[in-house]
């Protein structure tokens, strides 16, 4: 007889659920899935020991457990720490969370370049969706930024540290992909950079999985820099048999017309690559920088990308939307709109699906009678 | 004069050796311990209500019988010595001087603890001490009471001192196992903590120096005996290290009975400050805890007279009180700059931060940086209240206490001395040619009378 799982009933942002005993708050919140999954910059659940670094994700905890309800006395870091019988959390429940992260999301753009017009991770950029949900119009700092030289390492990949946020999640890639880590956090507080030893190129075979864990664009692809914006391309599912050992050979292609832009690993909503029979789904080197054209591929059709996502402005099939927890968080009341958009214009009726008309839309299109 | 435990010897001539350590009385603990069951060493530790030295003050006694104790896993004692807070330096002297006490008492720990490795883990800046500890322990293995069966007690236990490459964030415990380790000193994120998994993933417990000293006079005179000096929960002796403008500079052990008035201005201990000057100003307990300015150090915000022990010092919490600290009490007379004060620690915690979590990476740069322009004459009202929130939004949010470390004496500061952070905003051209002075600091605080 199998034996059976413990499961924990927690509370986040009075929404309930059980979850198996060891889950992380975070976990559990991205169970629930919507606004109430805090946001996560430096934890990678396919990367063991990430996390607790970037101070995003910290939640309050208002009764540890129901054997012990005495609240936590600070926010806690809600990527490593785990869920209790009982457990309530709040997240965007509390004003102290969202003034905790407005701060923590000030303090990682101080010294970040904003250079998201030239920068290829637009569009697909962690701190860019963080600063959009979190961060304030302005800064307050008035100091000169701290910059770092460009540096290519290896014939692959090029940092670009100044953009850098320290997550550390590219140093765990290195450490648990690939047999030898030539890369490291060197120098410490804000003058820390991430380095190869004495410049040494990353020529490992796997080493370009770091470009998919970086949250930011400090590690850009050299074969797809300044080639296109993501939201220019179109992504598809492809697979091929590929011999590298821990190669998964699930990929997506970054199309334009037939022509491959780029080659990624497959993400699922959280931004992580998604897992294969149990294994995250990494790529290696040949399959993500050598197998540029469509037939080197078995296209398997449109990737889901998130309706709210910028990357789906071309797209008009296969698009998901994201889950809304709003209502359930307010014990069933309704968020009070304040002015519903169809109520005063005619354009974009949700009745009316893009993919299903011939040719770009026109104002006809959505007239009453048509 | 109070009772001395620790420096009781301190003035014997050639005490740092075994020899005359031994003659006069040294290692009569190890003796007695080993005799003993662990637990009653741990029972004895805690019915003296020894608190931890290093700074944050928890129970000796209560960390010990936290340590977890699984079949087969072997369970370390590391001695952090890692003093690096700037205005402490009491285990400096106390290794250097009677490095026997520390050898001492770590024999007993590590029996009491089950540790059959102990460690050292010791500045690098430390570097001649190095050399005098591994003397000590030589010695003591000399002498039968280091290496394998211990007094024939059949006890084991090793000891090595490791130098740090000279990083401040090694003193936080889980930093310093990391560093043990090999790697880069970066604070773990706990839990777990070290008495569960510390040092190569094995329970750990990390006392600081004047700590496991501390446990040589609990064991040769009961931890009853121990608990009647001092005064409620600050028990046993403390060594301050005591700077900044008073006559007499150095460490000073007290019983934690006297006043921080008597404390400054009597001749057994600092005599007062130097050149008539009047006192500005003062943080008690090494440059992490919050600043004072001296109505509030000498008398508490209730009106009581404010003495030196844990509780007294923290009375009132942050708003009108401070902490003990690790010991390292700075004066500062009327000449002093609290702005120019500030900014040196702030300049402090910004090099030393480890650049880990984001808050204080950041948030310790950006603090210097408009200090510094506040100090020269470029700041702006604005500034003051920023940096208030800037330290805010560090406090509490980070991994390990160095970012509170960062944001409480700036936050004090600003607290207390808000006028003068003014005074430099207001009068950018005359506040670089001349401090602000005692101001109304040193004035009576105005205590109401309670109905």
């Amino acid at each position: 007889m199998a034996e059976e799982i413990k499961t924990f009933k927690v509370t986040i942002d009075n929404i309930t659920i059980d979850v198996p005993a060891g889950t992380t708050v975070l976990n559990a919140a991205r169970q629930i899935g919507g606004e109430v999954a805090p946001p996560a910059m430096c934890y990678y659940s396919k990367l063991q020991g990430s996390g607790g670094k970037c101070r995003t994700c910290l939640v309050e905890v208002a009764a540890g457990s129901t054997a012990d309800p005495r609240p936590m006395p600070k926010l806690v870091a809600s990527c490593r720490t785990t869920v209790m019988d009982g457990m309530i959390v709040k997240n965007i429940t509390s004003d102290k969370v969202k003034d905790a992260r407005a701060g923590v999301v000030e303090f990682l753009l101080l010294n970040h370049p904003l250079d998201c017009p030239i920068c290829d991770q637009a569009g697909e950029c962690h701190l860019q969706d963080l600063g959009y949900e979190h961060g304030k119009e302005g800064t307050r700092y008035e100091f000169a930024r701290r910059t770092f030289e460009k540096e290519d390492i290896g014939p692959y990949i090029q940092l670009h540290m100044t953009r850098c946020i320290l997550c550390y999640r590219c140093t765990y890639v290195a450490d648990q992909l690939t047999d030898k880590r030539v890369h490291g956090i060197l120098d410490r507080g804000e003058h820390a950079e991430i380095s190869t030893y004495i410049s040494k190129a990353i020529d490992n075979d796997f080493s370009g999985n770091m470009i998919d864990v970086c949250p930011v664009g400090a590690l850009t692809d050299r074969t797809f820099r300044f080639k296109n914006r993501v939201w220019f391309t179109k992504p598809v599912d492809a697979h091929r048999t590929c011999d590298t050992p821990g190669c998964c050979g699930n990929v997506t292609l970054w199309l334009r017309g037939n022509e491959v832009f780029r080659v990624t690993a497959r993400k699922d909503e959280w931004g992580e690559v998604q897992s294969f029979d149990g294994k995250p789904g990494w790529i290696c080197n040949t399959c993500r920088f050598e197998k540029k054209k469509t037939v080197d591929w078995v296209i398997e059709g449109v990737t889901k990308v998130n309706r709210h996502s910028v990357i789906s402005q071309g797209n008009y099939e296969n698009l998901v939307m994201p889950k809304e927890t709003i209502q359930e968080v307010m014990g069933g009341r309704e968020p009070k709109l304040l002015m519903d958009i169809h109520d005063e214009s005619e354009v974009n009726k949700p009745g009316v699906h893009l993919s299903e008309i011939a040719g770009p839309a026109h104002s006809d299109v959505f007239e009453e009678n048509r | 004069m109070s009772r001395k435990l620790l420096l009781e010897k301190e003035h014997v001539p050639g005490i740092r050796s075994y020899e005359v350590y031994r003659r006069e009385g040294g290692y009569a603990s190890v003796e007695k311990a080993l005799k003993m069951a662990p637990a009653d060493i741990v029972e004895e530790v805690k019915k003296s209500g020894l608190r931890g030295r290093g700074g944050a003050g928890f129970p000796t006694g209560m960390k010990w019988s936290f340590l977890a104790k699984p079949e087969g896993v072997p369970r370390y004692l590391v001695c952090n010595a890692d003093e690096s807070e700037p205005g402490t330096f009491k285990d400096r002297y106390l290794m250097e001087f009677i490095p026997h006490l520390l050898i001492e008492g770590m024999i007993v720990a590590s029996f009491a603890l089950g540790s059959n490795v102990s460690y050292i883990y010791i500045r690098g800046e430390y570097a001649w001490i190095t050399d005098i500890l591994e003397q000590a322990i030589s010695e003591a293995r000399q002498n039968g009471f280091l290496g394998s069966n211990i007094l024939g007690t059949g006890f084991n236990c090793e000891m090595y001192v490791q130098r740090g490459a000279g990083a401040y964030i090694c003193g936080e415990e889980t930093a310093l196992i990391e560093s043990l380790e090999g790697k880069r000193g970066n604070p773990r994120i706990k839990p777990p903590f070290p008495a569960v998994k510390g040092l190569w993933d094995c329970p750990t417990v990390v006392n600081n120096v004047e700590t496991l000293a501390a446990v040589v006079p609990i064991i040769n005179e009961g931890g009853e005996a121990y608990s009647k000096i001092g005064v409620g929960k600050s028990t046993g002796t403390k060594l301050i290290s005591a700077c900044g403008n008073i006559n007499k500079p150095g460490i000073f052990e007290i019983d934690m009975t006297i006043s921080v008035e008597e404390f400054i201005y009597s001749d057994e201990y600092c005599g007062g400050i130097p050149n008539g000057k009047k006192l500005k100003a003062c943080i008690p307990g090494g440059s992490s805890v919050p600043i004072l300015p001296a109505n509030l150090l000498l008398t508490t915000a209730k009106g009581e007279k404010r003495m030196m022990n844990y509780e007294s010092l923290a009375d009132g919490s942050f708003a009108s009180g401070s902490m003990m600290g690790s010991g390292g009490f700075i004066v500062l007379d009327e000449d002093q700059c609290v702005v120019r004060n500030t900014l040196t620690l702030a300049r402090f915690y910004h090099h030393e931060s480890c650049g880990q979590c984001s808050p204080c990476r950041e948030g310790t740069g950006w603090m210097e940086r408009i200090l510094k322009k506040i100090e020269y004459g470029k700041g702006e009202l604005k500034d003051i209240d920023l940096l208030w929130d800037i330290q805010r939004k560090i406090e509490g949010n980070t991994i390990c206490p160095l970012g509170d470390a960062a944001a409480w004496p700036i936050a004090a500061a600003i607290r207390h001395f808000r006028d003068e952070f003014e005074w430099h905003v207001l009068n950018p051209e005359e506040c670089l040619t001349r401090n602000y002075g005692l101001a109304h600091y040193a004035d009576p605080i105005h205590v109401p009378v309670m109905a």
